[in-house]
């Protein structure tokens, strides 16, 4: 019989038998960890700031309280991602690596769009299926640029925008304060407000707020730019004072019984 | 039936062209919705793929956005490979083999109009399936519904381009206050041998009509 043929690259279907018959009998799929989420983006004087919570869902579950949610895409282009965790971590990092090649490739620093070139053709591809909502924002030789990228792979071009379960609080905030000519401090507190907005009226946003800010030639990383949901001080201890619980034998280990069973074999 | 997928963006939208003597005018509102949220209010549906031919784009963003980079890819080798530039027909030929091939997979209601040396003004209609209409005028989009008769009434083959601008900005002003996909701005484009002229009508600034 000839050996199984396996495509090296791709998605494996696999598991879709099993996970139909495991469904069929009562056992419920672990759900993918989504991001919630709140990401905007803004076009101020000198560059582009980008902003998210740090939330990471797990259904109702919170899997994580301070993931990363701005990815590297080059040394001056990040990428706030909104949608399925494990979707636009892997997206970003393959578009990262195929950015970092062409870069050497031209000889030239790499370009937005570029970036955004690449991410709508892989995100095109797959109709959707991969669940990444970017914003990208980078500022290369022709000046700062930012924008929206959805799952199915259209593309908006704008000055300020959101995405996410809390993009529409967070839009609120921006339609009323954003305006041409942002100073850097101005469009960072514009950005914490917007984020902040998501993060307090969004179940899927919380924790902290992390900020990056991109202009010619540097980029600012603001991890935990703002921390609103610090946890407080409990009011009480629970440690117990020694001797609160008494030993009615002292010392007493517990009784092993060897006729049970064979010891299992560890020898290896 | 080619729907749109759950989560998609759709450009609900008014789209529409007008061939005069001498060039065509194109017009479209700037509402893209996902559901019922306004994902941009501003968004551009008039699309260069080559120096002078545009598209309209309805139906899916990311479709119509994914046939008009490849056209205009291909466009932009033509002249390289034929020596001569494509004419308005050679673009409309190119979106609607992609149309038409690819018709249950997407969802894209296209206007082709532009200038060139060979034929003048042209105005092309790809509707969903991928066939191909070449018209004086065409309409297209969720609002276009609400403004055929008065497109009919009011057009005339012999308008200069001035007078093709303002039926235009009017038709789509009317779309845009019956339908609720299409919305925000009126860009315009009219494209003549001289070159393309882009305006913009702002909300506020929209012709005077019925309003309530």
């Amino acid at each position: 019989m000839a050996p199984l043929l396996e495509p090296s690259t791709g998605f494996k279907f696999d598991n879709v038998k099993r996970n139909q018959m495991l469904a069929d009998k009562g056992h419920l799929l672990p759900r993918a960890t989504k991001t919630g989420t709140t990401i905007v983006g803004l076009v101020y004087k000198d560059g582009v700031i980008l902003g998210a919570d740090t939330r990471a869902t797990s259904g109702p579950i919170v899997a994580d309280k301070n993931c990363e949610k701005i990815h590297f895409l080059a040394p001056n282009m990040y990428c706030c991602g909104a949608g399925t965790a494990a979707d636009t971590e892997f997206t970003t990092n393959i578009i990262s690596s195929q950015l970092a090649l062409h870069s050497l490739n031209t000889g030239r620093e790499a370009r937005v769009g570029a970036a955004l070139t690449m991410l709508k053709q892989y995100l095109f591809r797959y109709q959707g299926h991969i669940g990444a909502y970017l914003v990208l924002g980078g500022y290369d030789v022709t000046g700062p640029h930012l924008y929206a990228i959805q799952a199915h792979g259209s593309t908006d071009k704008l000055p300020y925008m959101t995405l996410g379960s809390g993009s529409l609080a967070a839009m609120s905030v921006f339609e009323s304060g954003w305006r041409a000519g942002l100073s850097r401090d101005e469009g960072v507190e514009l950005v914490k407000d917007a984020i902040e907005a998501g993060i307090f009226n969004d179940l899927g946003s919380g924790s902290n707020v992390d900020v990056c800010v991109i202009t010619k030639g540097n980029v600012e990383y603001l991890r935990g730019y703002s921390t609103p949901n610090q946890r407080v001080a409990k009011e009480q201890t629970y440690r117990f004072a020694p001797g609160t619980t008494e030993f009615i034998v002292p010392n007493a280990t517990a009784q092993r019984s060897e006729e049970e069973g064979t010891a299992m074999d560890v020898s290896a | 039936m080619p729907q749109l997928k759950p989560g998609e963006i759709s450009m609900g939208t008014t789209i529409m062209a007008v061939q005069f003597d001498g060039g065509v005018v194109l017009g479209a509102d700037s509402r893209t919705s996902s559901g019922t949220y306004v994902s941009n209010r501003v968004s551009d549906k008039l699309t260069k793929v080559h120096d002078r031919i545009y598209c309209c784009r309805s139906g899916s963003a990311a479709d119509t956005q994914a046939v008009a980079d490849v056209v205009r890819y291909h466009l932009a080798l033509y002249t390289a490979q034929h020596g001569e530039e494509p004419t308005v027909k050679v673009a409309a030929s190119l979106f609607q083999q992609i149309c038409y091939d690819n018709k249950d997979n997407l969802m894209a209601g296209i206007i082709v109009a532009g200038w060139d040396k060979v034929d003048g003004a042209s105005v092309y209609e790809i509707p969903l399936g991928g066939s191909i209409h070449k018209l004086p005028f065409t309409l297209a989009g969720s609002g276009s519904t609400f403004i055929y008769g008065y497109c009919d009434k009011l057009f005339r083959p012999a308008m200069t381009k001035d007078e093709c601008i303002e039926f235009v900005k009017n038709s789509v002003s009317l779309a845009i206050s019956r339908d609720g996909s299409s919305g925000g701005v009126i860009r315009v484009a009219a494209i003549t041998e001289d070159g393309v002229e882009r305006q913009i009508v702002h909300g506020n600034n929209l012709p005077q009509q019925f309003l309530g």
